[in-house]
């Protein structure tokens, strides 16, 4: 192997790669040849650093110089002056927001300081596209000691005793999980990794795939060992290229280095990993509804029990567990169930990762020791509310979660404290919202997604979200009543008492959330027809201030309905009966002359 | 289903038949098969899934049961520039609504339809994973990032030679 003098790191996670991250590598590596430097500098392409918001990130080790916002101009600058001539390229550092200090290491950075690194370990550190490289941060030692060194009852009672819970929202015990399989009877069992990421704002799933896809491979081939399986499965979403085609290069790096295939690491232990394509169903995060389409049916979920772990893919005992659960096995066994334990709040072990997103200043992939408070995820993490602006939600756990309030920015976060506040913790989308975002708006949103992706076997979750959705909708347009607010709270009851799966039982919480927390502003929908957000349309009045409308016509001249009239010169009028309450007018205003009211 | 009859092209339709084949003409493999199909003929017409049902032999009804279950399978031709806007939450509350109504306007275009010289074709879908960005539109493989409404118009004339 070659040894290099530096590396360059480029994120290429999807957001990064979004903002032509490819095109800075190309310029690195045409920058170094004409300086003939090949030789001595790497550039490797990482997984998701974390730090979207200020994305494409590039870093440069060994001495851990963190660039932000790069673009494929940039190449020539940081080869001619960091590497070329050892100065840091200080218009390409972090700026502290509140210091204004030009930050050269991502560990002094508000965003990295309280975050705990275990799932996403390796994001960003290696070049996922070589085995080598994971190796060389421990990738396949934890397998190595299962299968040379302990027994598969062993291996179980680690993962027990660690704590682990299913990281994909339901918050299931891992360690008894995989317990219930092993101990189902049956010679042909499946080990199957749901990377069916459909939480709308969520990307964890995807960037672990991505940023450390041998992290996966190796917790399968434990969880096949320790359960008695010898094929593993992984259902992945097709929308997915990026993490499909990694996933793809690490399976035949894996096999080639004999960590997977026939006679692992010569213990006569044989396992393999399959890939199968979702096709975009929500319902599919749900274990029933998964096995089916990779039986190739419609994603519909079945009764449980009987549970996959007894009856699952073919009929045979199956065990599923998401991306970010699998992705914590390997370092539980190295580091010790002890280790694990001794992280997080009492009864939710290790981190859990998060996408943070929305009207948030640093949006980003973050992982944080369980029992960490809302308050230091948003203000400290998260920089706090975009351009000032009042915090005014957290929604969190997607469309089967809620909304939390200024009231819950001390509740440490783990999955008991979420479900007393009314929430769940789900997948670990964590959305922030301001003042300008209208409650009932957000709560129809999320009907929507559930109306359309609700499978429509059971009849509470077909017909009643379609019903919740129809009275928000009528809410919004100023149409609602006192009692439509009623039989929105009963109706959701309902639907959570008797809806077969998971995606009907949870689909009423963002209503019921938002409806607990926000009272006040569904009252004032219904009963002043008024958004304070002023988000629903048709219950807005856009009013000409006289005092300000100097009578320049411009607005009138804008209006697509003519809703405007006035000589010039002199104040206009909207009439109200007319306008559509397009927005125009305002826009075009030079002088703020138009107020919604 | 459809009600014109669409002729497929020879070769393609042989294509499909051994993409059957590679799979063993196993009914399990259904959706394996139509992510093949839907590569090779860019949607999945009545016609098409007509001959997966009888290569497979799975009634045509499971097939198109299937089909429209799953959002990433379509029965109509995309655009030759296919725009998708995220309408994950992140990009729904930094204001996609308004970039699609702003989409829609220019393009005189509803989601889910394909504009008559088949250029453009609009839908949503869920969360690129590229929050950062939020709001996001695709158009093609092109990520276009941070959008604003008054940005559509510049992106869009992009494509006005093509």
């Amino acid at each position: 192997m070659a040894t290099y003098k530096y590396h360059i790191l480029v994120c290429g996670g999807t957001g990064c790669q979004a903002s032509d991250s490819a095109g800075i590598i190309e310029n690195l590596k045409k920058e170094l040849e004409a300086r003939n430097l090949q030789n001595d500098v790497q550039v490797i392409t990482s997984g998701c650093f974390g730090f979207c918001e200020k994305g494409p990130i590039v870093k440069i080790m060994p001495d851990n110089t963190f660039y932000v916002r790069v673009t494929p101009e940039d190449a020539a600058i940081i080869i001619e002056e960091h590497i070329v001539k050892g100065r840091k390229v200080e218009r390409l550092l972090y700026t502290d927001p509140e210091t204004q200090q030009h930050i050269s290491d991502s560990k002094h950075m508000g965003f990295y300081q309280k975050q705990l690194r275990i799932a996403l370990n390796n994001c960003g550190f290696i070049d996922p596209e070589n085995i080598d490289e994971a190796i060389s941060r421990d990738a396949y030692l934890a397998l190595g000691k299962v299968l040379l060194e302990m027994t598969p009852q062993s291996a179980i009672d680690e993962i027990k005793k660690s704590g682990l819970r299913g990281r994909g929202g339901g918050g299931f015990p891992t360690g008894l999980k995989w317990e219930l399989a092993s101990k189902s009877p049956g010679d042909e069992k499946y080990v199957v990794c749901n990377a069916d990421e459909g939480d709308p704002g969520a990307f964890m799933d995807r960037s672990i795939l991505e940023g450390d896809p041998h992290s996966i491979i190796e917790a399968m081939t434990i969880c096949g060992y320790c359960i008695g399986a010898h094929v593993g499965l992984v259902y992945i979403r097709a929308e997915y290229p990026l993490a499909i085609h990694r996933l793809k290069i690490a399976l035949d790096q894996a096999r080639e280095y004999g960590l997977l295939g026939d006679d692992i690491l010569g213990s006569g232990f044989s396992f393999d990993i399959e890939l199968r394509y979702g096709a975009g169903a929500f319902v599919c995060g749900e274990e029933t509804a998964l096995i089916h389409s990779m039986e190739g049916h419609r994603g519909e979920p079945t009764f449980k029990p009987p549970f996959p772990a007894v009856s699952g893919y073919l009929e045979k005992p199956t065990n599923v567990n998401n991306v970010e659960t699998f992705a914590c096995i390997p370092i539980i066994i190295n580091k010790g169930a002890e280790w694990f334990a001794s992280i997080g709040s009492e009864k939710s072990k290790g981190t859990k990762v998060f996408a943070l997103a929305g009207k948030i200043n640093n949006v980003g992939l973050i992982e944080v020791p369980m029992g960490t408070t809302l308050r230091e995820v948003i203000y400290e993490i998260g920089g706090g509310i975009k351009g000032g602006k009042e915090f005014k939600a957290v929604q969190t756990g997607g469309p089967s979660g809620g909304c939390l309030t200024q009231k819950h920015l001390d509740t440490p976060i783990d999955y008991d404290n979420l479900i007393a506040a009314g929430s769940m913790m789900g997948s670990g989308g964590m959305i922030v919202m301001d003042e300008d975002d209208c409650m009932v708006s957000i709560a129809k949103f999320y009907l929507e997604f559930t109306v359309e992706e609700s499978c429509g076997k059971c009849t509470p979750c077909r017909v009643g979200n379609k019903r919740l959705h129809e009275i928000l909708d009528k809410i919004t347009k100023g149409e609602g009543t006192m009692e439509d607010l009623d039989n929105l709270k009963n109706l959701s009851k309902v639907i959570k008492d008797t809806a077969l799966c998971g995606l009907g039982q949870t689909s009423p919480n963002p209503v019921l959330s938002t409806i607990d927390n926000f009272w006040d502003e569904y009252v004032e929908h219904v009963v002043d027809k008024k958004c304070r957000a002023g988000v629903c349309r048709s219950m807005m009045r856009y009013v000409i201030d006289p005092e300000k409308c100097v009578g320049c016509t411009l607005c009138a001249r804008n209006c697509p309905v003519n809703a405007i009239t006035g000589e010039r010169k002199e104040a206009h009028v909207i009439d109200q009966s007319i306008c559509i309450k397009c927005g125009a007018c305002k826009d075009k205003c030079k002088f703020n002359a138009i107020e919604i009211k | 289903m459809a009600n014109i009859k669409i002729t497929l092209r020879k070769d393609d339709v042989e294509k499909l038949k051994q993409v059957c084949k590679e799979f063993n003409n196993e009914p399990g493999e259904l959706i394996n098969v139509l992510h093949k199909a839907q590569g090779i003929f860019g949607y999945l017409p009545a016609e098409v899934q007509e001959i997966v049902s009888k290569e497979l032999n799975v009634p045509v009804a499971k097939v198109y049961g299937v089909v429209t279950f799953y959002s990433f399978f379509t029965m109509k031709p995309k655009g030759r520039f296919p725009i998708s806007i995220c309408m994950g939450t992140a990009c729904y509350v930094r204001g996609a609504e308004k970039i699609l109504d702003e989409i829609k306007k220019q393009l005189n275009l509803e989601v889910g339809a394909t504009s008559e010289d088949g250029k453009f074709s609009l839908s949503c879908l869920r969360c690129v994973g590229a929050c950062g960005l939020a709001p996001v539109v695709l158009i093609g493989d092109r990520t276009y990032g941070r959008v604003t409404q008054e940005g559509v118009k510049e992106i869009l004339a992009e494509y006005d030679e093509m």
